[in-house]
């Protein structure tokens, strides 16, 4: 159960980061989603991208809804404040959060029912807004923790484990997230960490908001067979159209691309993110054609991963807004509050 | 309710909504105001942008009776449409001024009232070519007519013309001119002035006027509160209008334009909450203005704060339930609502200022309540302090002000301690100890509206369960000693007691007066907080009888009595005013003649 800690002995042979600490540094809480669950897999990514990006612990914020999805964020960063808000709602309490202290690393996690559904309104908001957060959809087509219901994601004509089949069209968070203006849109996939982790990194240092769509198999109530979110389906129309990589700052980025086949993306940190592509019809700096192909790949059946938009150069909220760059939570009471000279001033136009 | 005099006596004005009525109604009442005399000034309109009958209403009291009495003297019947409602709105004795530029209409007869007649429209046809001035200035024109017929001081009327359009000239000249048509036919065509007029007076220096929501605005900025997030909605909307005014005026960097706060528009009120709650958490003071619509939307996050003990400022500016109600009417209907929001065990501190004043305070006191008490804390306000212009005493704010920010400890205080829990209570007064992401690992906690137990983890244990909401219990009676207790006045002499709440004030002071010089003194509490403190219990206990004044139908603050205290059933007389228009003092009265006319009876 999660009131369980899990032991934190030091490894003296694991190998620290750039500022000295252990990926089990990184760690949460233990599990109690059942035994490979694709959310834990998502957890354990989360665990390695923040210790190879080296972010002191405390500088993330973690914030979810309601499902066994949004339990997750009591199982990684166990040295970062946690907030397990309510059903669909996360969006606005990190875009809240975010308002007070701009300088914080804002993980969300979410469910595609969590997001797609009830926090459908607060979803499309947030994106519309740029908060600059990274925000994860662990997508598994139902509602895990009431038991299985379809989600909005689930695809139409796929089965339910009682064998109801799904007679709606999906919503596709990455679709819809592109058509809102978000600025960095991928999907991913639990069963492959090696793709994952990068994503997860480039997302959390991209400047604006960063959306991941995640595969994450229900492996107790969406796993079998006619099931277009299982393990197995998920593997099988598997479809990498841009792959990136994560080069932080001060590294060179080796030449072991093809020329032509390589781009990279200056993040605002000064990290790089090289996309390589593997369907040469994709251009993920062009929101139209990566609609475009989406909404194709989609409809041939096939499960679209990798770094499917970016776009680095729109303003944030903060930026929109012209926030001080000091976060609002550290300005002094005497930075805000005019005093009574003042107060004399403005009163004199109510007489 | 007293007869009609000099500096006493109150005019109404009928209007259609969009005429730009608005701004000719505010400069009769300041001109009062400028002349020292007391003015209350009351904005009837309607749900809608153009056409719907509106009215105001202002009343000058040199006694300083700010209520609505109950009484119209002198109806300004410029709406065709609603000349019956008007004319039967006329106390014995009044007037009625109508335009007179058409045939008077056969509805206008009324024996006991004098019916005055001026040309306006004739007037402004004459005299402005443009359709929408003269529409403007006919508005204009009736202020002078009453001036004349109330003798209220012109050049205090030409010197607030000067102000108002200061930039715009031919503005000014046509409205200088509107104001001397009215004024000069009035003189010479009717007797002047009416048995009851103005007279300069000296009852308000250290006076301004100003409406609840920018006094209410304006004490968030005072307060310290950085983030504001809000849906709009009606009457609550210049709330954020009014903070965002004063930020921009004092909150923004003269080089460089940054702003020092942050101000959004949510996309709905369960955002709004969610927002402030995530500023809140992340250590900025955060609010969100509402009424009753959106309280609804906000309860489940109202409970998920309770639990999870996170400050957060909410003022409710009540308006005309149940549902969508009548948004542009005032009620006091949300007490119940606001009390218990949301499901579960779930209780709120309420504060319930009476007036624009107390708004401005009620924002700094909600503030640190929120923080040392860390919970939501809702202001319930209503239409008629947050949208009326109210005549108050000056505002204060002492610089030696500190906010209260309670048990928060910042990175340095946790260099200091060995361990924090964030559920754990160290000292007995069941608040606990709170940090805020980013200062350091050491504070590090994971909020959940799950169960949890006193270390913060998530728990369906019985037992730690029970010490959480058991804490949270002790943490209400805590409460009863931080908010601030019911304002009094009494007589030992008296066995006999109004209890009343927020903006029925003026109505229930005029009205214990007006009983007192018939020979019937009463005590009066008004509560401005909940939970109700001892001195609540202590008021109950010495009266046999108590009037609860309250502007709802179910006699909400009654039942919240009598649920939280020990009372009596017959101890407590319910006094229930709610067609949405402001309580009278005259109703308050009546009442209570009313109900000792039956103890006689019976
Ligand atoms: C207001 C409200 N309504 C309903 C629920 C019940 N509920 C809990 S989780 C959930 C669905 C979660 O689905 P998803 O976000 O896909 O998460 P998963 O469990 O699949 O990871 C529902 C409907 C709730 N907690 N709150
Ligand atoms: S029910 Fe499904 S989503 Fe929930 S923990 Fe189990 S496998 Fe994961
Ligand atoms: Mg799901």
């Amino acid at each position: 159960m999660s009131f369980m800690s899990k032991p934190t002995v030091r490894h003296p042979k694991l190998p620290v980061n750039d500022i000295g600490l252990t990926v089990r540094d990184y760690e949460g809480g233990m599990s109690t989603l059942c035994a490979g669950c694709g959310h834990d897999s998502v957890t354990g990514a989360l665990v390695q991208a923040a210790f190879e990006l080296s972010i002191p612990t405390h500088r993330f914020a973690k914030l979810s809804g309601i499902g066994c999805s949004s339990k997750t964020p009591a199982y990684f960063l166990r040295d970062s404040h946690g907030f397990n808000s309510t059903h669909g709602r996360m969006p606005s309490v990190a875009t809240g959060a975010n308002s007070a202290n701009r300088d914080l690393y804002y993980i969300g996690v979410s469910g595609d029912g969590d997001s797609l559904s009830i926090g459908m309104g607060q979803f499309v908001h947030v994106i519309r807004r740029n908060v600059n957060m990274l925000y994860l959809i662990e997508n598994n087509g139902v509602y895990g923790l009431t038991k299985g219901q379809f989600s909005a994601a689930a695809d139409k004509g796929s089965k339910a484990k009682k064998g109801e089949t799904n007679l709606q069209p999906p919503i596709d968070p990455c679709q819809t997230a592109i058509t809102l203006g978000a600025t960095f849109v991928a999907r991913g996939f639990s069963g492959d960490k090696d793709q994952l982790v990068p994503l997860l990194k480039a997302g959390m240092k991209h400047r604006g908001f960063g959306l991941i769509d995640i595969i994450s198999p229900c492996v107790t109530f969406n796993d079998h067979e006619g099931s277009t979110k299982s393990y197995a389906y998920t593997r099988e129309h598997f479809n990498l159209a841009i792959a990136a990589d994560f080069v932080p700052p001060a590294e060179e980025i080796k030449a072991e691309y093809e020329e032509g086949a390589a781009m990279p993306v200056e993040l605002h940190d000064g990290s790089t993110i090289v996309l390589r592509k593997i369907d040469w019809d994709f251009d993920p700096t062009d929101r139209i054609s990566a609609l475009r192909n989406l909404q194709e790949n989609a409809e041939a059946g096939e499960v679209t991963t990798g770094l499917l938009y970016i776009d680095e150069s729109q303003p944030e909220m903060h930026e929109v807004d012209n926030t001080t760059k000091t976060p609002l939570v550290d300005l002094e009471f005497s930075q805000v509050c005019p005093g009574n000279d003042t107060l004399q001033k403005i009163q004199s136009r109510y007489r | 309710m007293s007869k009609p005099s000099v500096n006493e006596f109150t005019i109404k004005v009928a209007n259609a909504n969009g005429t730009g009525s608005a701004s000719a109604n505010g400069m009769l009442m300041k001109s009062l105001f400028r002349m020292g005399v007391p003015v209350m000034g009351k904005n009837y309109f309607p749900s809608n942008i153009q056409g719907l009958p509106t009215w105001y209403e202002i009343r000058a009291s040199e006694k300083g009776h700010l209520a609505r009495s109950g009484r119209i003297d002198l109806m300004v019947a410029m709406n065709a449409e609603t000349y019956k409602h008007d004319l039967a709105d006329v106390a014995p004795g009044g007037y009625l001024l109508y335009d007179s530029t058409w045939p008077r209409h056969s509805m206008l007869t009324r024996d006991d009232i004098t019916i005055i007649g001026v040309p306006l429209s004739k007037m402004c046809n004459e005299n402005f070519p443009n359709a929408r001035i003269r529409v403007l200035m006919k508005n204009v024109a009736y202020v002078g007519v009453i001036a004349a017929l109330l003798d209220v001081d012109l050049e205090v009327i030409k010197q607030l013309l000067s102000e108002a359009f200061a930039k715009k000239a031919d503005l000014l000249e046509a409205n200088q001119l509107a104001i001397n048509m009215g004024y000069d036919y009035t003189k010479a065509h009717l007797d002047t002035p009416l048995p009851f007029s103005a007279r300069t007076s000296d009852k308000t220096s250290d006076h301004i006027i100003i409406d609840g929501n920018t006094s209410a605005g304006l004490g968030c900025v005072y307060a310290g509160a950085t983030v504001g997030a809000w849906y709009p909605i009606t009457p609550s909307t210049s709330i954020m209008d009014g903070f965002k005014h004063f930020c921009e005026l004092t909150r923004k960097d003269p080089e460089t334009g940054e702003n020092s706060f942050s101000i959004i528009q949510a996309e709905d009120e369960l955002a709004a909450m969610g927002m402030i709650l995530g500023a809140s958490w992340a250590g900025a003071r955060a609010f969100t203005p509402t009424s009753g619509p959106g309280i609804s939307l906000m309860s489940e996050f109202l409970g998920y704060g309770y639990f999870t003990e996170i400050p957060a400022v909410i003022f409710n500016v009540q308006r005309c339930g149940p549902s969508t109600g009548m948004p542009t009417r005032t009620q006091q209907s949300d007490i119940m609502s606001c009390a218990f929001a949301s499901h579960g065990d779930t209780r709120h501190v309420l504060l319930f200022p009476a007036d624009p004043e107390e708004c401005f305070y009620a924002a700094r006191d909600a503030f640190d309540l929120a923080d040392r008490l860390q919970t939501p804390v809702i202001v319930l306000s209503d239409l008629d302090i947050g949208m009326n212009d109210w005549m108050c005493t000056d505002l204060h704010w002492d610089d030696n002000y500190q906010p209260d920010r309670g048990k928060l400890l910042r990175a340095e205080d946790l260099e200091k301690i060995e361990e924090f829990h964030r559920y754990l209570d160290v000292d007995g007064d069941a608040i606990t100890l709170r940090t805020v992401p980013g200062d350091h690992p050491k504070g590090a906690y994971f909020t959940r509206g799950s169960g949890h137990n006193m270390y913060g983890a998530y728990t369906e244990d019985a037992g730690e369960y029970l010490q959480v909401v058991d804490r949270l219990r002790r943490k209400w009676d805590t409460a009863k000693s931080y908010v601030p207790g019911p304002a009094m006045n009494c007589s030992e002499n008296n066995n006999t007691g109004i209890i009343s709440i927020g903006s029925c004030d003026h109505a229930v002071r005029e009205a214990i007066d007006a009983l007192g010089e018939e020979g019937l003194g009463i005590n009066y509490m008004r509560i401005k907080a909940f939970p109700f403190n001892g001195q609540v219990q202590e008021f109950i206990d010495v009266h046999d009888k108590i009037y609860v004044v309250e502007q709802n139908r179910d006699a909400q603050l009654k039942s919240l009595l009598c649920l939280e205290l020990n009372v009596h059933d017959e101890q407590l007389t319910e006094v229930l005013h709610y067609n949405g228009l402001p309580v009278t003092a005259s109703f308050v009265v009546d009442a209570i003649h009313r109900d000792l006319a039956k103890g006689v009876a019976a």
